[in-house]
């Protein structure tokens, strides 16, 4: 295959893509002088419209994604993200409105937003919701800002936070960011949080404890009811990171087991798109003691119509502008009630039974270091693979060259070697017997021909990539035919 | 493969003294664990470090890791040429790979540090 060159790289001198038409209005209102200071954008690649359209279509055949096939990528709960989202989010009343347009114009959009709070909060069994957060990982920000902004209302100088090891990395970084220390808590043997040292770690100065349930092991937290009583009782907030809600959505609350207050990911478990499909949203779900400190403006409806309420003095404040991701809330919103309570109920199911069967066939093949029952994802490592001199990452490597995605390597940290499984209710079972099929040949391979993994892949537009020289120079632009 | 002279940590952070300075440092098993180091975000000289205390960062294409001071102490000097060749961590990691170097506040503490043989005993455990 040739190589494509940068756009940069096509570019002449006297080629133009498009003509913008001459203005038809009158310009002369003094913005001209101020607006129109570059003829040029120096720099700025000279192509024709069809050097664009194939420039980009010739990248894009290089790129993979869930339309194309499985995507494991544990613990992002790669799902397709059903076209009827697009439609909804597409409709022009909903796009079309702006931001600032007076509430009584937009009461339908709101009504939305309302009603997906409230659908989340009944799924989660929390007892209000804010859809404000971008993403995942503010909304576990704002969700310790919330723990924060209590203790403090309640005059408590509390400093640690208990966060497990098996825990995602934005967690510690969320719990640093408000300003508590960092104390990590052991997993045991069975993967999950060891009551005997949470029990030596909780005190008065704790603020909270972080934990994902199921844990990024895939296991399933299932002393929570006890963790939560042992938060509580010194007085501690139980936070829940909701990245794998997709293991419960229908079947188990959050709310039910103890926790305080929760972040979801609607590009994970509620198929908005994903990665740089996305953006993102990460609605906060809250018990009634934390509700006060939530994020303004909260939508209410008084005598039948919807408002936007600012007026809450002990909230934290405005974490963003306007209200969220309001096109990406609404694709989540399509998402649950177009499956309906028994629909949703059915996700939780197949998500766990697709990766119990991933789990079943390729036991003996790779390694599990964990024997505790998977949830919707499993993480085996390279262990057997060790001994031919094949890593997680000849493994993965490998993957493409079955047009497959990797899943998800080295995480969660306590399994070293870790290839880590999600195969999400989406896929079907013919094509999680075409991964199985992958990762069992490649299984062979390591033993019978360790060197065609290693230097993996075979077939694709570019070979196995200098990562490390990547990370350790990067080339970050690229300026006349200099790449700096 | 690890020297006699080191003091290893649970945490795979070895320190060797010499007088009252030791120099600190991560064992041949940790970056072989983290693999490809691509940057390390070092302490200022002067910063005082208590037991357990993370004091660095270690970046590598598979995971970013703190490293933690195996004795208290003050930072007398940084290994700067990290900056610029992270690969050392990996190239050599007992020697020109040295992270930090503290003024040890307390011999007493490095009774708490395993000696090579064990800490070599305690790795076979690991890599059950």
């Amino acid at each position: 295959m040739i190589r494509e060159p940068l756009i940069f790289e096509i570019s002449e001198e006297g080629k133009k893509a498009f003509t913008f038409p001459k203005p038809d209005v009158p310009d002369n209102d003094g913005i001209e002088q101020n607006v129109r200071l570059r003829k040029e954008i120096h720099g700025f690649p000279k192509v024709a419209e069809i050097e664009v359209v194939r420039h980009f279509t010739r990248l894009s055949k290089t790129n993979y994604c869930v339309d194309e096939g499985i995507y494991p990528l544990g613990s992002c709960t790669m799902k397709y993200n059903p076209k009827i989202n697009e439609v909804v989010a597409g409709l022009a009343e909903f796009r079309n409105s702006h931001p600032l347009s007076p509430v009584s114009t937009v009461q339908g959009n709101l009504e939305a937003l309302f009603t997906t709070e409230q659908l989340l909060a009944e799924i989660t069994g929390m007892d209000a919701v804010s859809l404000q957060p971008s993403a995942g990982a503010q909304g576990e920000m704002v969700g310790i800002m919330l723990v924060k902004a209590c203790l403090e209302d309640r005059g408590e100088k509390r400093t640690t936070v208990l966060i497990p090891d098996s825990a995602h990395g934005t967690n510690p970084s969320s719990a640093h960011l408000c300003g508590f220390k960092v104390r990590e808590i052991k997993s045991n043997q069975f993967g999950t949080v060891d009551i005997d040292s949470l029990t030596e770690a909780m005190s008065e100065d704790v603020a909270a404890l972080m934990v994902t349930n199921p844990n990024t092991l895939g296991i399933f937290e299932w002393d929570i009811k006890k963790i939560a009583d042992i938060v509580h009782s010194k007085g501690g907030f139980v936070y829940m990171d909701g990245a794998n809600m997709n293991a419960l959505v229908g079947r188990c609350r959050p709310g039910d087991m103890g926790v305080d207050v929760i972040h979801l990911n609607l590009h994970k478990t509620f198929s908005t798109p994903h990665g740089g499909g996305g953006p993102g949203a990460g609605p906060v779900g809250v018990s009634r003691t934390l509700e006060p400190y939530l994020p303004v403006p909260l939508i209410r409806k008084v005598d039948g119509a919807f408002r936007l309420d600012e007026d809450r003095p002990k909230s934290i404040g405005r974490v963003r502008g306007f209200y969220g991701n309001f096109l990406v809330i609404l694709k989540a919103l399509a998402y649950i009630l177009t499956h309906g309570p028994k629909g949703l109920r059915e996700i939780a199911d197949i998500a766990v039974l697709n990766s119990n069967y991933i789990r079943k066939s390729l036991e003996g093949l790779y390694h599990l270091k964990y024997a505790s029952p998977s949830m919707h994802e499993c993480v085996f490592s390279d262990a057997l693979q060790k001994k031919h001199g094949i890593s997680n990452l000849d493994i993965a490597k490998r993957l493409i060259d079955y047009d497959v995605h990797p899943p998800t390597m080295s995480f969660p940290l306590i399994v070293p070697g870790a290839l880590m499984i999600e195969p999400t209710e989406t896929e079907s079972r013919r094509d999680l017997d075409f991964f199985i099929e992958a990762m069992t040949a490649i299984a062979r391979e390591a033993e019978e021909n360790p060197n065609l993994l290693k230097q993996a892949p075979h077939h694709t537009y570019v070979r196995r990539l200098d990562e490390t020289a990547a990370a350790r120079q990067p080339i970050l632009k690229w300026t006349n035919g200099d790449r700096t | 493969m690890y020297p006699d002279s080191f003091s290893y940590s649970k945490d795979h952070e070895w320190v060797h003294v010499e007088g009252d300075i030791g120099t600190i440092g991560i064992t041949d098993f940790a970056q072989k664990q983290l693999g490809d180091v691509v940057y390390v975000e070092l302490p200022e000289v002067g910063t005082k470090l208590e037991y357990h205390q993370s004091f660095g960062v270690i970046e590598s294409v598979k995971a970013v890791s703190d490293v933690y001071a195996p004795v208290s102490g003050e930072v007398t000097a940084v290994n700067e040429e990290l900056n610029d060749a992270p690969e050392l961590l990996n190239e050599s990691p007992h020697d020109k790979g040295w992270i930090i170097k503290i003024k040890v506040k307390s011999g007493a503490e490095l009774e708490k540090l395993m000696p090579v043989n064990e800490y070599e005993k305690y790795l076979e455990g690991l890599e059950d």
